[in-house]
């Protein structure tokens, strides 16, 4: 139960925080309001959304088989693919790529598949300097902090914090809190690294197998910048992220920008099929694809939980969740935050240490009602809370049965019996209606904010005989 | 290593789960937009992303480029001079003196990175077809136009024919059968680059061009 106490601790520090509570909820606000005018017609929406699932659900159902033509069709277009089990495998590849061209930097777009690595920690334990070029990531990195929403990595903090944060790191650049200016020097500042920079690395957001391409999606220009300038470029993936068609891709750019941050489009849209071939004046000589698997094919075996390897991570059911809006993505301490977190992670990581998350959800359900590809998020929340606390077959999550405690199953367990025993349940009843005036009016921390619940006088049973509603 | 994949390919496929497929065609409706619907749109999304079009010919698009440039004082203009656009843009700077400096390369990209980097003010390309719909360029770099050219220099200026603006992006990969042999590099441009990193707030011009300027060619 130690992960328990942490991750509250998290939240209790989370919700103390006045600034952050502001920043997370203007954002999260803000993200919705967009999303919901980028989809003017809901049910052109709902279209879009079953045709997303599917494409996502069938190139799941043919996955291995989809990964061979990927290589296939990757290896014949000149972009090596290297396959890792595990997170240390992963790493060990880039390490390898990096130390075959005497690399001592990289520079790096977005990914969420090297936060899951924790790349940059690993490399700097080689010697590597790894340097976040998105300005979130950059921000964040400086901060030495993980980002906080896998879209905005830095909405946890305000452009205050960040003009102390450059003032403190780059003396020289003068103060100030004007978010342009402070984009501006973000840029400076990178625009040297990018040109110097001998390996690029960015994630993946679709891969292609039909051709073998690589599909970025970003608004910055820094993806392209790494995967354009440095001679070099690395691209690290989880293995579900591939598509089968070039078709497909359409359809998905239709949803995940819009349910991202209410775009129609990203301002790039970046594909990438092949190195510099002969005779081309630029772009990297090199193109490694690294397929991370690391319990992704564990998730796969179980119909169930597999619905949520369809994800495009496009933050929707972060942005619309009342518990990560009012949390933050910190206080979840794994790399994907927010209702999909709370599904992935602990499947990953074993519901023994991250149990805990699926019960940060009050299950409304908005983020199964926000998701493009209709991952019923709910439903695999309460799967892996049950999961947790009984541990009979054939469910297999890392951990079931870990969090089972005596004194709760024994509550249930009596709850149940009372209940399929009428004249015990009314007996029961009559005592709690007829004694109510000794419950306690201070109920330890729910009582701090909230009256103690009343218990009515009369039983709703007692109210519908009194209303002439027969028994049956 | 070699393991690894054989490992992992093992897994799904004895793990796969015994699901049918999803069938059934999603009809998802769009109605065919004529031309000028097409323009008035690509305009209107082009607009509300900051980027600047300008309506011009097949004759005096060269010219423009020149007010363009000039109007933004840029020192140098970098075109491609193997590329679609070269002869006429020449054309149009011997014609006409300008404050603007016509600078084009050959060689490849490595040896003048320095001076794309840190001298070039500004560049033009050509663009292969656009998207309507969401207001996007289309730009297949070729050996002839390297793909740096939209992307170190701050202002990037993109000629585009109207003829070749489709409705969507299915439309345009259908159309022109992408399927049948990708480039090494193919990129999607709508608006200059940005960020909304710091409070969500929009700032243009962080990593890529700081401005985007299109010229429509009818
Ligand atoms: S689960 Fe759905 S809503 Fe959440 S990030 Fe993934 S695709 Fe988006």
């Amino acid at each position: 139960m130690q992960q328990k106490v942490e991750f509250e601790q998290r939240v209790h520090k989370a919700l103390s925080d006045s600034q952050l509570r502001q920043n997370f909820r203007s954002t999260m606000d803000g993200l919705m309001a967009k999303r919901s005018q980028a989809f003017p017609d809901k049910e052109r929406l709902e279209k879009l959304r079953l045709q997303g699932a599917q494409i996502r659900a069938n190139a799941l159902l043919k996955l291995p088989e989809l990964l061979e033509q990927l290589e296939e069709r990757c290896t014949a277009n000149g972009i090596r693919v290297h396959w890792a089990e595990t997170v240390e495998q992963a790493n060990q590849a880039v390490l390898k790529i990096m130390q075959d061209h005497n690399a001592t930097n990289l520079i790096k777009g977005k990914s969420m598949v090297s936060e899951e690595m924790e790349l940059n920690h690993f490399l700097e334990q080689h010697g590597i300097e790894v340097l976040e070029s998105d300005l979130g990531e950059f921000i964040v990195q400086l901060a030495g902090e993980p980002p906080s929403h896998i879209v905005a990595p830095a909405i946890h903090k305000s452009r205050q914090d960040i003009a102390r944060l450059f003032q403190e790191k780059f003396p020289d650049i003068p103060y100030s809190e004007d978010v342009e200016t402070l984009t501006r020097s973000a840029r400076d500042i990178l625009r040297r690294k990018f040109y110097e920079a001998s390996i690029g690395l960015s994630g993946v957001n679709f891969a292609v197998a039909e051709t073998g391409t690589i599909c970025l999606v970003e608004n910055e220009g820094n993806g392209r910048m790494c995967t354009t300038i440095p001679d070099v470029h690395i691209a690290v993936t989880g293995i579900e992220k591939v598509v089968e068609k070039l078709s497909d891709i359409p359809p998905l750019m239709e949803l995940l920008p819009r349910s991202a941050t209410g775009q129609h489009i990203t301002t790039y849209f970046n594909m990438i099929t092949s190195p510099r071939k002969e005779g081309e004046k630029d772009g990297p000589r090199e193109v490694h694809l690294v397929l991370l698997d690391n319990g992704r094919s564990s998730i796969y075996e179980d119909p169930e939980l597999m619905e949520s390897l369809r994800c495009i991570r496009c933050g929707a059911c972060m942005n619309h969740c009342p518990v990560y809006a009012r949390i933050g993505g910190h206080a979840y301490g794994t790399t994907i935050p927010g209702p999909i977190g709370s599904v992935i992670e602990p499947q990953k990581l074993g519901l023994d240490r991250f149990g805990v998350l699926p019960t940060a959800s009050t299950l409304c359900g908005a983020c199964g009602e926000a998701c493009p590809v209709r991952i019923p998020l709910p439903k695999l929340l309460n799967r892996l809370r049950f999961e947790q606390v009984r541990d009979d077959p054939p469910d297999n999550t890392m951990g079931k049965g870990s969090q089972r405690s005596i004194r709760e199953s024994l509550v249930w367990n009596l709850w149940s019996w009372a209940n399929t025993h009428p004249a015990l349940y009314r007996l029961g009843c009559l005592f709690l209606t007829r004694l109510r005036g000794l419950v306690p009016k201070q109920l330890g921390v729910w009582t701090r904010v909230r009256k103690a619940p009343a218990i009515a006088p009369k039983t709703l049973h007692e109210l519908a005989r009194e209303m002439g509603i027969e028994d049956e | 290593m070699s393991n690894s994949r054989e490992n992992i390919l093992q897994r799904l496929r004895r793990g796969r789960p015994e699901l049918p497929a999803a069938t059934g065609e999603i009809q998802i409706d769009s109605l065919a937009w004529d031309l000028e619907q097409r323009i008035n749109t690509f305009c209107d999304r082009m607009a509300s992303v900051k980027a600047e079009v300008h309506m011009v010919t097949e004759g005096d698009w060269p010219t423009k480029l020149r007010e363009l440039a000039a109007d933004r004082q840029l020192s140098n203009l970098l075109y491609a001079p193997k590329g679609p656009l070269a002869a006429e843009i020449e054309s149009a700077w011997t014609e006409n003196d300008s404050c603007t400096k016509l600078i084009t390369r050959e060689e490849s990209v490595d040896e003048w990175k320095q001076e794309l980097f840190y001298q070039v003010d500004g560049a033009v390309t050509s663009v292969r077809s656009g998207i309507a719909e969401v207001g996007t360029l289309i730009l297949w770099p070729t050996r002839e136009e390297p793909r740096t050219f939209s992307l170190v220099p701050p202002v990037h200026f993109a000629v585009l024919k109207a003829e070749n603006l489709h409705h969507t992006f299915a439309d345009a990969m259908e159309v022109e059968q992408w399927r049948q042999g990708m480039p090494t590099n193919v990129v999607l441009i709508s608006g200059p680059s940005k960020s909304a990193d710091i409070e969500q707030t929009l700032a243009y011009g962080v990593h890529g061009p700081t401005e985007l300027v299109v010229l429509l060619v009818r």
